[in-house]
């Protein structure tokens, strides 16, 4: 089984229901997706080893084939090809990879090198491995880390997503083809309407999905209103618990040292098994 | 000559637009002539390279000026290949700015004048 933690805020407590949503089960796998600054293995002592990179095909253009049709350039979504005058312009960093320019060159003058973006890790132990992506500072996006790691969901596991915040492309790629999906939020106006934009998202994606409120207590009612109005399944509420901070702090997640909430992701596992 | 100039309205009377890429319109001028033609910048809301595209498309109007506020680096490259001349720090309205053209006021810019994305929060 497949579930991501995913929120439209950021801070409401992602990486912390899926560190201790995985922590709580048997039999499971943790893949961090947020490939601009994954935390997930702060919580774990074992070091994080390099498995592999992970590259882009960037093209290259044969300029003494190429007949400057500006096919390409017309097909780019991103603009990374201009051809102005007699010349062909390729702004790299605009390039998402995505091979239309090669498929689309009438005299195949586009050749596809490999451009690294960022490297894949991995650290946990072997009951509960834990798996990242880090994306190269200066590259724009993250997705193609995102897809790779995905391929490391283990069937036979049940693996837990950490999602990167927002309701971009990264998001939406870490909430897509997986069986659930955790949506956490705080009861604060922010995370309300952060709330609202990632249901949004997640409706038209498909995927089913539940909330998971953090930090109860603080703010007022109006997450639990709009749920009830929106049909949508509370999974869980976790108190603002001055001494999950505290654990957290030292780096202790709380299903560790607060057994009452190894319980409760329990229940939650429970409660995602019977929806789906 | 054709020149372009990024304008926030349409006509000669509109107001300069200080963004290359992002501008609202371009207004087109045959500075011979003096007619004008206001067309939309397709480029304004590109998720990305929307200077490089606005670059290609006055190249492919036929403009060989283009006069604007900023230039961010990657139009510059690619004003620069298609031979068009750069005319940044402009002010005031679009007929100001060809009148000024017009008398050699003006001076080229041979560097961007702005980094990469200056255009988007605007």
């Amino acid at each position: 089984m497949k579930i991501t933690v995913a929120s439209g805020k950021g801070g409401t407590g992602k990486t912390t229901i899926a560190v201790n949503l995985a922590m709580s089960l048997e039999n499971s796998m943790l893949i961090d997706c947020d490939v601009e600054g994954p935390n997930s293995h702060i919580f774990f002592k074992e070091p994080m080893v390099k498995l592999k990179d992970v590259s882009i095909p960037a093209p290259k253009f044969d300029l003494d084939t190429c007949t400057l049709c500006g096919k390409c350039a017309d097909f780019c979504q991103y603009n990374a090809i201009s051809i102005v005058g007699e010349k062909l312009l390729f702004f790299d960093e605009l390039c998402h990879g995505c091979g239309g320019c090669k498929i689309i060159c009438p005299v195949d003058a586009i050749t596809e090198v490999e451009h690294i973006v960022g490297v894949i890790e991995k650290g946990g132990t072997a009951d509960l491995p834990v798996y990242h992506g880090l994306l190269n500072i200066s590259e724009p996006f993250g997705v193609p880390i995102i897809n790779e790691l995905k391929q490391f969901a283990d069937d036979k596991k049940t693996t837990i997503f950490d999602s990167p915040p927002g309701t971009a492309c990264p998001a939406v790629e870490t909430m897509r083809d997986v069986d659930f999906c955790i949506l956490v939020t705080e009861p604060t106006p922010f995370g309300l309407h952060d709330l609202t934009l990632t249901v949004d998202v997640i409706r038209e994606i498909g995927t089913p999905f539940g909330v998971v409120v953090n930090r109860d207590g603080i703010g007022d009612d109006r997450v639990d209103r709009y749920c009830e109005k929106e049909n949508i399944p509370l999974l869980a509420k976790i108190s603002n618990d001055l001494e999950i901070a505290r654990l957290y702090s030292n780096g202790i997640p709380m299903v560790k040292g607060l057994p009452k909430y190894r319980e409760l992701f329990e229940e939650v596992f429970d409660k995602i098994k019977e929806m789906i | 000559m054709k020149i372009a100039i990024t304008a926030k309205g349409i006509g000669m009377d509109s107001e300069i637009d200080p963004r290359f890429g992002r501008c609202g319109y371009f207004v087109i001028i045959d500075t011979e002539t003096m007619e004008s033609e206001s067309i939309v910048n397709g480029s304004a809301m590109a998720s990305g390279g929307a200077g490089p595209q606005a670059a290609q498309a006055i190249s492919k109007i036929g403009a060989k000026v283009i006069i604007t506020g900023n230039v961010g680096p990657n139009a510059h490259q690619t004003l620069e290949a298609a031979g068009i001349e750069i005319i940044t720090g402009s002010k005031g309205t679009v007929s100001e700015m060809v009148e000024r053209y017009k008398k050699g006021e003006l001076s080229s810019s041979d560097s961007p004048t702005v980094g990469s994305h200056a255009g988007m929060n605007k």
